[in-house]
């Protein structure tokens, strides 16, 4: 069974003049989470899109999927954790729960604030996590990377060819996962806040697939100027 | 949901758009799966058209023919995961004497309104026919070229007089090799006299009676009505040999699109008491007769599997251009795009 995870623990920002966590904030005709769960929502693959939120914000996410899409129970908001992978966990437990976790089991984890993401990238990350046990979605890095330890000097310039910028989904067989997850001192957890980080310090393989520049995640204003003027422009173009 | 649209903006500059999907606006949610390049798109393409027309459509997303994949459908007409043929023309209303692809008021995707280089497509469901499992999936991905020939062979059955025996086609490309070969399936016992202007094309039409040079046709030959599916600068000889070679009262439909008008012998028409009549796209019934004829026919899918040329899979704007680049210098056959974006 594959499900998707669409991570939207996030408690509040500045975006805007209030503390709305940035995806509940609208883009074009809808927030910026609807946006993103209907990508998942539309994709046949999944048995259930996990909506983990912060437990403050959980109605109100409730009551945002139901007015844009409706009764549906293939959508599913639950209660975030701590951290990124708290959360991812959490997600990863309520499966336990409701289907149990077999070596077949896969979970999409997604950015909420990232609605751009295509069909195409969420269709390769299940069949990579199918084939690979786990995969990261990139795009080669535009800018040169540098490296500096302590902000003041430059440590080191890494070739630009091997630099790419992470943006998600990152897809998982969850049990393995949750397996790596639980291996891990609570220093370690603490330290590790990428899931394929994870992955990667215990040596295992991470396969790369190619995302899109426009897969972009909105943190900040100015990334919100972006989303929109790209629907904005989108548009216009129709008149 | 936000949509990737992938748009000409000028001509062989394509540019990634956005625009919102209403999913709970009762239409069908379909992923493009196969798509095939016409040669329309190919004159927007590569900036063919006028500077005025190329102003007032771009920017849109370029192809009306493919094959897609039902995701999502609130209606629950089909299945997720059913193959299906989107209609590209859309009617805003109806009229019990027009036909739907004539009215003024309908429009017409990748002409003004985006075509299918999407990463998905959104349609009434009415808009929608579905395919066979079994279907040869690249000959479906042109089904819409299929339909207009569909389309014309009805008006030509409907206005056309009874005697059907010998029936002309001029035109050795795309257009005119699968009128011929729906008109043989549909009118078995006429037969077809094929024109054209290169050899090679027409030995193609093996189905046909004869196929002749239009330099070489030889002496006594005439045809009961006759279709004109050459278009562009070559209209004109191709009408005026028809009329030439054309029986009294006979029909000739007209097929081919050309930039400019086209200068023809009225006198003969009159003479002939001949009826031209025009006949473009196609409506969402000629896309169903389409797809019930292919599945009636399995020869016939056979036949039209030999126009499937180049198949690109595209997963990048890039691979769209190597696309375009690939079937402009294709002379015959139709360039499919698998579609991986």
């Amino acid at each position: 069974m594959v499900f998707a995870i669409v991570l939207a623990g996030g408690k509040g920002s500045r975006m805007g003049n209030t503390d709305m966590p940035k995806q509940f904030m609208k883009l074009g005709s809808k927030p910026i989470l609807v946006h993103t769960v209907e990508k998942f929502f539309v994709n046949s693959r999944f048995e259930k899109v996990i909506v983990p939120t912060h437990k403050s914000w959980v109605e109100h996410a409730r009551n945002l999927i139901t007015k844009n899409l409706g009764d549906t129970d293939k959508v599913v908001v639950i209660d975030g954790g701590e951290t990124r992978n708290d959360t991812i966990m959490n997600a990863i437990a309520y499966i336990e729960v409701n289907y149990g976790l077999d070596d077949d089991t896969i979970v999409v984890t997604h950015d909420s604030v990232r609605p751009f993401v295509t069909h195409r990238i969420i269709d390769e990350n299940i069949d990579f996590a199918a084939k690979y046990g786990a995969c990261d979605t990139m795009v080669p890095a535009a800018d040169t990377i540098v490296e500096s330890c302590d902000g003041e000097a430059i440590t080191s310039i890494p070739i630009r060819d091997h630099m790419y910028q992470g943006q998600t989904p990152q897809s998982f067989k969850a049990k393995r996962l949750k397996e790596i997850f639980e291996s891990l001192t609570d220093e370690e957890k603490n330290i590790l806040t990428d899931a394929c980080k994870m992955y990667v310090l215990k040596g295992e393989h991470v396969h790369v697939l190619k995302g899109e520049v426009f897969n972009i995640k909105i943190t900040y204003p100015f990334d919100m100027k972006v989303a929109q003027s790209l629907i904005g422009a989108a548009e216009d173009l129709e008149g | 949901m936000i949509n990737a649209v992938y748009q000409l903006v000028a001509p062989r500059m394509i540019e990634v758009a956005y625009k919102e999907i209403d999913l709970t606006a009762g239409e069908v949610v379909m992923r493009p799966y196969k798509v095939s390049v016409c040669k329309a798109d190919q004159r927007y393409y590569q900036g063919m058209r006028s500077p005025e027309a190329l102003k007032a459509k771009l920017p849109m997303a370029l192809t009306h023919e493919c094959v897609a994949q039902v995701v999502y459908d609130p209606t629950g007409t089909y299945s997720v995961g059913d193959f299906v043929v989107p209609v590209p023309n859309t009617p805003t209303e109806t009229d019990s004497v027009v036909a739907e692809n004539y009215l003024r008021s309908s429009y017409f995707r990748s002409s003004g309104y985006d075509g299918f280089l999407q990463d998905f497509i959104t349609a009434a469901p009415d808009r929608v026919v579905k395919l066979p499992s079994d279907m040869n999936m690249n000959v479906a991905s042109f089904t819409e070229l299929i339909s207009v020939s569909v389309h014309a062979i009805s008006r030509f059955d409907k206005i056309a007089h009874s005697r059907r025996n010998k029936i002309g086609i001029w035109g050795d490309g795309n257009v005119g090799y699968i009128t011929a070969l729906v008109m043989h399936y549909l009118y078995p016992e006429t037969e077809l006299y094929i024109f054209g202007t290169v050899e090679e094309k027409l030995s193609y039409f093996s189905f046909a009676k004869a196929a002749y040079h239009v330099d070489h046709v030889p002496e006594g030959i005439s045809v009961d009505h006759a279709f004109e599916c050459v278009g562009g600068g070559g209209c004109q000889p191709a009408i005026n040999q028809i009329i030439d070679l054309i029986n009294p009262e006979g029909t000739i439909s007209l097929m081919g699109v050309s930039e400019n008008n086209v200068g023809i012998n009225t006198r003969m028409v009159l003479e002939k008491g001949l009826r031209l009549f025009g006949s473009s796209r196609s409506g969402v019934e000629d896309f169903a007769k389409a797809v019930e004829l292919c599945s009636e026919h399995p020869r016939l899918v056979n036949y039209l599997d030999n126009l499937v040329g180049d198949v690109v899979r595209v997963e990048s704007i890039p691979d769209i251009h190597r696309a375009f680049d690939l079937d402009y210098h294709r002379s015959f056959g139709k360039t499919v795009i698998d579609w991986a974006k």
